[in-house]
């Protein structure tokens, strides 16, 4: 199937946030990919191939909004395997995920997927709202936190983690699908053929340096958001950002009564 | 957490999409199929042999050629690729660079096709392995006068000799066996199993432990005629491919550096003496400041040799700065680093007495560090001072 795939370049999450004034300062960030969004190209790759027979099924295409710099990023997704990328141009902060969901829309409406495929939530902001918003804006089906994907004839079985167990939505094409960490286990997706018996190995795919090589001439295809005919137009603004309040050191208590005394009195738990 | 590696001077600005992605990747297969294990491997003396077929996956192996199923990356990328996995360890990295750099390159550079065809596909992906037998127990700086030799018979050739310091001897498939015909040096192709070829490991090590070492011996060896190397005549056909691999070592040493200079500045900043973290003195910060000064150096050097290198214009003495210096720090800073953790620096449960004991072989394969002290003393002065 053809798969629109979005990847988002987030600060690297290991490294510590640093604030000018009221903003957050990225001019050292060290950008990667998205977590969840690796973790939607490594489910698109798995549905788009034969993993026995290294047979393609379908089009992988990965997208990404933002400055020019993101190529890096979409460098990445095709070194994977993806087979071509669409960066369109964007200023970060004029990107909330309501101007998002309109451009991934516009996007869509081109490229016409029959599977727009994202990761659940971006770690910067962590809204999680972009695959709801598109899904909206599209009038698509959504099955969103997937953690199991399965291709049937009907389209496609997604299992989702709720609180009471697991839940299970059959979605038609063309669809949203949001993916979740477990997506990433060994045998989360199935495609009908890659052989039952395959079992992937844990996680995103390294990038091969072959594939890095091949993604060297692959395509990434710049598109301004003019071409597109949507004004990126955020609805929300950020006011301000500010690190949370540094922790206050412990006491030591002397026994177990003293700990229950605290834990009723002072910190109300019990 | 993760390794981030240093890069103090925005080097990453001078690389370009691609070098980083092979950076970042190995960086990544090195923390999940290296670090969780490499301990274990050093202290047990072996090779985690899986590795090989991994790695082959990745494209690690001779990812410098082109064709034959290598990556035909360039030059940096290449030295990132080393720097990543000797990060992790530099008996890993070894076997990388022996595999890639001594072996599978003298195939690509003086092999016929079909010693190409046969080889090095299997060789990329590392389902067979190679050796590259130069160093003697008698000759060891001064290869030139080794003693295995070769005769022609009339279906092939007759090889006699030892050799010692093998890395991957007793594992490979092909050994890739210099040896004088006439008074010239030649390779030939040696496969394992053939009559009168035998390995024994060597053991006792306590450096690259992670890492096989073997002597070789050689009597009366029957090769057919197509196991010599045409390309290559002379003392120079060895020479030439050690200079490549030792750009690589250049590299290579700078990642056990990283390893090393981040561990040292983490444990500094968490271990309190007297009334605060040793990081706050002076003398700690020394160690750390010249840590941090001559990596960035090393990145340096190495990062204009590959440009060098891919331009056609690099000179092997220019290569002998290159891996002298950048190995001399790593051990250094090894040093350094193993200093600064104490005690604590003497046991495995930390990462830098394992890089110091590696970096000791570093320092004294592929030319010892004086020996490329001599080559800079001949270029400088146009007199050589080996004999
Ligand atoms: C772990 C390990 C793996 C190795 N793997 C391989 C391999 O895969 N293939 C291979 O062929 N070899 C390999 N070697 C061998 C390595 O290349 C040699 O050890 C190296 O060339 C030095 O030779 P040597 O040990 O005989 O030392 P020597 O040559 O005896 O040197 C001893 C000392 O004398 C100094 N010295 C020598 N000549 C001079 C001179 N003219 N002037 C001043 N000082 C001098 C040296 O600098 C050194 O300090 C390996 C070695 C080790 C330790």
């Amino acid at each position: 199937m053809k798969i629109l795939v979005t990847v988002k370049r987030v600060p690297d999450p290991e490294q510590k946030v640093k604030f000018k004034g009221t903003s957050v300062d990225v001019s050292a960030a060290n950008w990667v990919i998205n977590a969840f969004d690796e973790y939607a190209i490594e489910a698109a790759l798995r549905l788009n191939e034969n993993a026995a027979t290294g047979e393609k099924l379908g089009e992988t295409i990965a997208l990404s909004i933002g400055p020019k710099d993101v190529s890096q990023q979409l460098r990445s997704a095709l070194a994977m395997g993806a087979d071509r990328a669409i960066l369109v141009g964007g200023a970060d902060e004029e990107l909330d995920s309501f101007a998002v969901a309109r451009i991934v829309k516009a996007v869509v409406e081109r490229e016409k997927p029959d599977l727009l495929l994202m990761g659940k939530l971006a770690t910067d902001g962590e809204a999680s709202q972009v695959p709801q918003l598109c899904a909206a804006l599209l009038d698509w089906p959504q099955a969103t936190f997937a953690a199991q994907i399965t291709a049937n004839a009907e389209g496609l079985e997604v299992k989702r983690e709720v609180d009471t167990g697991i839940e299970v939505k059959q979605v038609k094409l063309p669809a949203v699908v949001s993916v979740d960490l477990r997506i990433i286990s060994p045998t989360a997706v199935v495609n009908g053929k890659t052989p039952a018996t395959h079992a992937y190995q844990e996680g995103p795919r390294y990038a091969s340096l072959k594939g890095i090589m091949a993604a060297k001439k692959k395509e990434i295809k710049e598109i301004s958001l003019a071409d597109l005919g949507v004004k990126a137009a955020p609805v929300t603004k950020l006011v301000s950002a500010e690190p949370p309040a540094g922790r206050k050191a412990g006491v030591k208590v002397k026994d177990v009564a003293e700990l229950v005394s605290k834990l009723k009195n002072e910190a109300k738990v019990l | 957490m993760s390794f981030h590696g240093v890069d103090f001077y925005g080097l990453d600005e001078l690389l370009t999409e691609d070098e980083i992605l092979v950076r970042d990747n190995m960086r990544a297969f090195v923390d999940a199929e290296v670090m969780p294990r490499i301990n274990k491997a050093f202290r047990d003396g072996v090779l985690p042999m899986d590795l090989a077929k991994k790695l082959g996956a990745m494209g690690a192996l001779g990812a410098h050629l082109k064709g034959y199923g290598c990556a035909g990356m360039g030059s940096i990328a290449y030295g990132l690729l080393l720097q990543e996995l000797e990060r992790g360890d530099s008996g890993v990295r070894s076997f990388a660079s022996v595999q890639g750099s001594l072996c599978m390159t003298p195939i690509y550079e003086y092999g016929t096709e079909e010693q190409k065809q046969k080889w090095l596909p299997r060789m990329a992906a590392g389902e067979a392995i190679g050796c590259f037998a130069l160093t003697e127990p008698d000759f060891g700086s001064n290869p030139a006068g080794m003693l295995s030799n070769a005769v022609k018979t009339p279906s092939g050739y007759k090889l006699n000799g030892t050799k010692r310091w093998i890395t991957n001897g007793s594992i490979a498939d092909v050994a890739i066996v210099w040896a004088k015909l006439d008074g010239r040096v030649r390779g030939f192709l040696v496969e394992r199993g053939t009559p009168g070829f035998t390995t024994a490991d060597i053991h006792g090590k306590f450096s690259l432990r992670a890492s096989v070492t073997s002597e070789l011996v050689l009597e009366d060896v029957e090769v057919p005629e197509d196991a010599m190397l045409p390309g290559a005549i002379g003392i120079k056909g060895p020479l030439n491919i050690l200079s490549n691999a030792r750009y690589g070592i250049s590299w290579g040493a700078i990642g056990a550096a990283m390893a090393c200079f981040e561990e040292a500045t983490e444990y500094a900043k968490s271990r309190k003496q007297f009334s605060r973290p040793i990081a706050g003195y002076q003398l700690v910060q020394a160690k750390l400041a010249d840590m941090l000064t001559e990596i960035t150096k090393a990145q340096l050097v190495s990062w204009r040799l590959g440009k060098l290198k891919d331009s056609g214009k690099l000179r092997p003495q220019q290569v002998s700065l290159a891996k002298r210096n950048n190995v001399y720090w790593a051990l250094h800073i090894a040093r350094s680093a193993r200093d600064i953790l104490g005690a604590n620096g003497v046991t495995d449960e930390y990462q830098c007495g394992r890089h110091m004991c590696n970096l000791e072989s570093v320092f004294t394969y592929e030319g010892t560090h004086d020996i490329h002290t001599l080559i800079l003393g001949q270029e400088i002065t146009g007199i050589a001072a080996f004999e």
